[in-house]
């Protein structure tokens, strides 16, 4: 397996020995035997992530944005330089290839991290654009440092952390080393991303960890990122959808609509850009033709007791996220969906789900059933869907 | 000052328990007015900077047993609701060994077998079979118990239920329950362990709040009690709320207010106002007069029934039962701000031991001395400590790298013979400090502050009789058909419209929500009734 620039620091201070393998390198799965003292760390206070095991790419040259203007669905030129913006890519279905993030970093630059390889993709979408594309994949160690507390201890080591604003970013000095911090992240929270040059990266995480010692700030491993990540209401491949590049079956694909990110595509009458799933998309919207709707699901404890009461056991309440199908049925016990991730939040104190509903059901409020599994039999269990995501504090933006 | 001059329902006093009440009540659509006598709600679950930068919680200090459908019905996530788990238990020792247990199972094994291989093995099913007790017992705290005297059909049925649930138990589990109930924390625990710090350990929970040892029949029950709650499922545990128990109750109030009900504090309550047996509001201390066809006390029972109303109003049998009732104060809080962390020599830099409770009491031999000293109206020269590290947990409780320390201290006897707490504050506070600084070398250089708080500060402050934390002792004649007194057990009083919420009723005290959230159960059923 690969390591990560940050791995000398990540595994001293693994105490549990456990780790889990992301896009082929060792990433901690948790620090702490209790992981729920990583996730209040990252909760309450602050947390640092090695998210380096994404694939990273620079874009660059004189046609950089108009490249990737055909290639991203979401208006790329509506990001200036020194922003950062969430995008997706489709093919030519509409169906979803990816999701990620993109750092414009000049106005002819541009960072792109993303799951999945994607470097012969997007080159062989350059054409006769000015363009190039770099797979810098194992230049940059990124660290996220998110949590309440997270603009305090940045803004401690580098002053213009305080006035960065969301999905902002700017380069910085850490020590001697040269970084990019962006305010963005994957847990929902106010937090920051740092990009470090690999041979800086424990640098960087020393000086981020002496910035935090005396105010809480914890590393937390993929577990809790999973867990923050679904009370974010924030997608993962292969668990919320999957890539359309290699998916079997239609029922497998989804697009960005579906999975509620329909907001992208607002102004798409007075956007002219020609992009790789433009004709799906404006077809789903105009004929309303979306599969489904990705929705929240907040589980009814009264009904989640009740279901293990009446078997004589003590309700359940797992934080550990339950990443596979778990049928949702209405009234009538029809199935009308499946909820792709699943868990007991702390933070919210209560089971909560991501879901896919047919779209008809997922106005919020609306009474479904997810099935769950107690003494070895499935159970109804009331739900309500609502808008994502479950947890969304002022912080976050502000 | 209170809006208006008439309520629907008046709640006197804001503690925890008056809190949930009025929220329940205004969330039912009850125009509802809460009155706390401070300048803060919260009664003794409150957070204070007593010294800057340092956040006390004063008095109460963990959460455990508040009523986890309480966070459910009144939304109070929204408001801010945290808890913070504490995972670790440390038990230091007077040879400078120690106990630790965190949350892996298997370490613990390890741990408790370097004591004994036996009580490592045994801890796991004793906890196991404690756990099915209070799985059994959950039905009866979170229910309105039945009222033994009365021969209503309505009282009769909540008897049958009762007898149907008794008689549904494992019979193993019904007996264990008994034992409990009846027995002594050190009987039970010398059934299963040998080691002496082990035992000293889990008793403690036998004596929290109790003017009992661990060789004190009762000390069973209060043993069960602590172990009657859980955070996020896991079963008596206990974990700290951001910013403290008052950061609870901070929420609390701010449920209450967006179910529509106001809070006014600084407003002392002289009286409930009656008339021909029915209660028609109340009379602050500055003489302005409130109206309210409900009046709710979430005061203790002396204060609810010889305070707020005029005892010769009373049934003979009740005022008698209230007389008897024992208050029985011998727990402090010593609570410190701290320079930077304690140091336990065997532990070297480690840091894990402060996420959670240190205990102490290195066996049940320790505290059943410090118990005799009590006994005889004195403060123990050794006493037992709970104590924690709460910025360990939280950050925002001290300064980067300076710390709160929270301990809870027994026993401290309300009644001192040949003296008063006045005059002892400070050699009480000495002896504690000087305790810590024997298991904690250096301890008292740590010390930026310190704050002492006896049983008789909690009365004085707190209102709570005697400074009883429990609002009436946790003795099997004072629990559930009996509590606050036998015949009014589920929230009313004799008193047409005048009503209970407080720890002294049931399910009791603890930062528990319970007495609050059944007592506006009754409140709103006898509405409904009498619509």
């Amino acid at each position: 397996m690969l390591t990560t620039p940050f791995h000398e620091r990540t595994s001293a201070a693994n105490e549990t020995g456990l780790w889990s393998h992301w896009a082929g390198h060792l990433v901690v799965t948790k620090y702490q035997i209790n992981e729920k003292v990583e996730y209040f760390a990252l909760r309450n206070a602050a947390g640092v992530l090695d998210t380096s095991a994404l694939f990273k790419y620079r874009i660059y040259g004189r046609d950089a944005e108009r490249l990737l203007s055909g290639v991203l669905a979401r208006d790329i030129r509506k990001c200036r330089p020194g922003k950062a913006q969430y995008t997706m890519w489709c093919d030519d279905r509409g169906f979803l290839i990816e999701d990620g993030v993109v750092l414009r970093t000049s106005s002819d630059e541009f960072l792109l991290t993303s799951a999945e390889p994607n470097l012969a993709y997007l080159e062989s979408m350059i054409g006769g654009d000015q363009a190039a594309v770099e797979d810098i994949t194992d230049h940059y160690g990124i660290l996220a440092v998110q949590g309440p507390a997270s603009r305090t201890i940045l803004s401690a080591l580098v002053p213009e952390v305080e006035d960065l604003s969301f999905f902002a970013l700017t380069p910085a000095k850490i020590g001697d080393a040269s970084v990019i911090i962006s305010r963005t992240g994957y847990t929902g929270d106010l937090g920051y991303e740092i990009w470090a040059d690999a041979a800086d990266a424990t640098d960087v995480w020393d000086a981020v960890t002496a910035a935090g010692t005396g105010r809480g700030l914890l590393p937390y491993g993929s577990q809790v990122m999973h867990m923050a990540r679904i009370e974010a209401g924030l997608l993962l491949i292969d668990v919320d959808y999957q890539t359309s590049r290699f998916a079997w079956i239609d029922e497998q694909r989804a697009t960005p609509i579906e999975l509620g990110y329909g907001w992208m595509f607002k102004r798409l009458d007075r956007d002219d850009r020609a992009f790789v799933g433009r004709g799906a998309i404006e077809r789903e919207l105009a004929d309303g033709s979306s599969r489904f709707r990705l929705v929240g699901l907040d589980i009814d404890w009264r009904s989640y007791q009740r279901a293990h009461l009446d078997v004589g056991l003590p309700p359940t309440k797992d934080h550990v996220p339950v990443e596979w199908a778990m049928m949702v049925y209405d009234d009538a016990k029809r199935v009308i969906g499946h909820a792709s991730s699943f868990l007991y939040s702390p933070l919210l104190q209560r089971h909560i789900a991501i879901a896919r509903l047919s779209p008809s059901l997922a106005a919020p409020g609306t009474r479904v059933r997810i099935e769950v599994t107690i003494n070895n039999l499935n159970y109804l269990v009331d739900a309500a869907t609502r808008r994502l995501p479950f947890f969304n504090p002022a912080r976050k933006t502000a | 000052m209170p809006k208006r001059t008439s309520y629907d329902a008046i709640v006197i006093g804001g503690g925890h328990n008056g809190l949930v009440n009025g929220a329940y009540l205004a969330k039912e659509g009850l125009d509802t007015l809460i009155l706390e006598k401070r300048h803060l709600v919260g009664g003794a679950a409150i957070t204070e900077e007593l010294y800057p930068g340092f956040q006390f919680t004063t008095f109460s200090y963990a959460l455990s047993l508040l009523r986890p459908d309480i966070i459910q019905d009144l939304d109070l996530v929204s408001h801010g609701f945290m808890i913070l788990p504490m995972p670790h238990s440390f038990a230091p020792m007077e040879n400078g060994d120690y106990l630790l247990t965190g949350p892996d199972r298997y370490l613990n094994h390890r741990e408790i077998a370097r004591h004994s291989a036996r009580d490592a093995e045994r801890l796991e099913e004793y906890e196991h079979l404690q756990d099915m007790v209070v799985q059994a017992v959950k039905p009866l705290m979170d229910s309105i118990p039945p009222n033994l005297y009365s021969k209503e059909p309505e009282e009769l049925a909540r008897m049958v239920a009762l007898g149907r649930h008794l008689g549904s138990l494992d019979h193993a589990v019904l007996h264990e329950l008994v034992r409990f109930l009846t027995g002594s924390a050190a009987d039970i625990l010398d059934d299963y362990f040998e080691t002496d710090i082990l035992k000293g350990l889990l008793a403690s929970s036998g004596i929290i709040g109790s003017n009992l040892g661990p060789r004190s029949q009762g000390s069973g029950l209060v043993l069960l009690y602590h172990r009657m709650g859980e955070y996020d499922g896991l079963f008596g545990t206990w974990g700290f709320h951001k910013g403290g128990t008052g950061g609870f109750t901070q929420v609390l109030a701010k449920a209450a207010e967006a179910f529509g009900a106001e809070i006014v504090t600084d407003a002392p309550v002289a009286e409930v106002v009656t008339s021909n047996g029915k209660a028609t509001g109340v009379m602050l201390d500055d003489g302005i007069e409130l109206d309210a066809s409900i009046v709710v006390s979430a005061l203790d029972p002396r204060r609810t029934f010889f305070e707020l109303v005029d005892r010769r109003e009373l049934p003979t049998d009740l005022v008698d039962s209230v007389e008897r009732m024992k208050f029985t104060g011998t727990a402090a809080k010593v609570n410190f701000a701290l320079d930077g962390l304690p140091r336990y020599p065997a532990m070297g830099d480690r840091e894990d031991h402060f996420r959670g409770f240190i205990n102490i009491a290195p066996s049940m031999d320790y505290i059943e001395h410090a118990f005799d000293e009590g006994k005889y109206g004195w403060y123990s020269a050794n006493p037992y400590i709970d104590a924690t590290l709460q910025s360990v947990v939280d950050p925002d409780m001290a300064p980067p790298g300076k710390h709160v320390m929270s301990c809870f201290v027994q026993y401290a006897p309300y009644h001192l013979r040949e003296s008063d707490w006045d005059t002892e504050r400070d050699r009480f506070g000495d002896i504690v400090q000087a305790t810590l600084e024997r298991f904690f070398p250096g301890f008292g250089d740590l010390v930026l502050h310190r704050e002492i708080v006896t049983p008789l500060d909690i009365e004085r402050t707190v209102g709570l009789t005697q400074g009883d934390i429990f609002a009436g002792a946790f003795l099997a004649p004072q629990m559930y058909f009996f509590r606050p007194a036998p015949g009014w057990n589920q929230y009313r009083t004799p008193i047409d419209g005048y009503y209970q919420c407080g720890s002294g009723t049931h399910p009791g005290g603890g930062v528990i929500g319970g007495p609050g959230k059944l007592a506006a159960s009754q409140i709103i059923n006898d509405r409904r009734a009498a619509e």
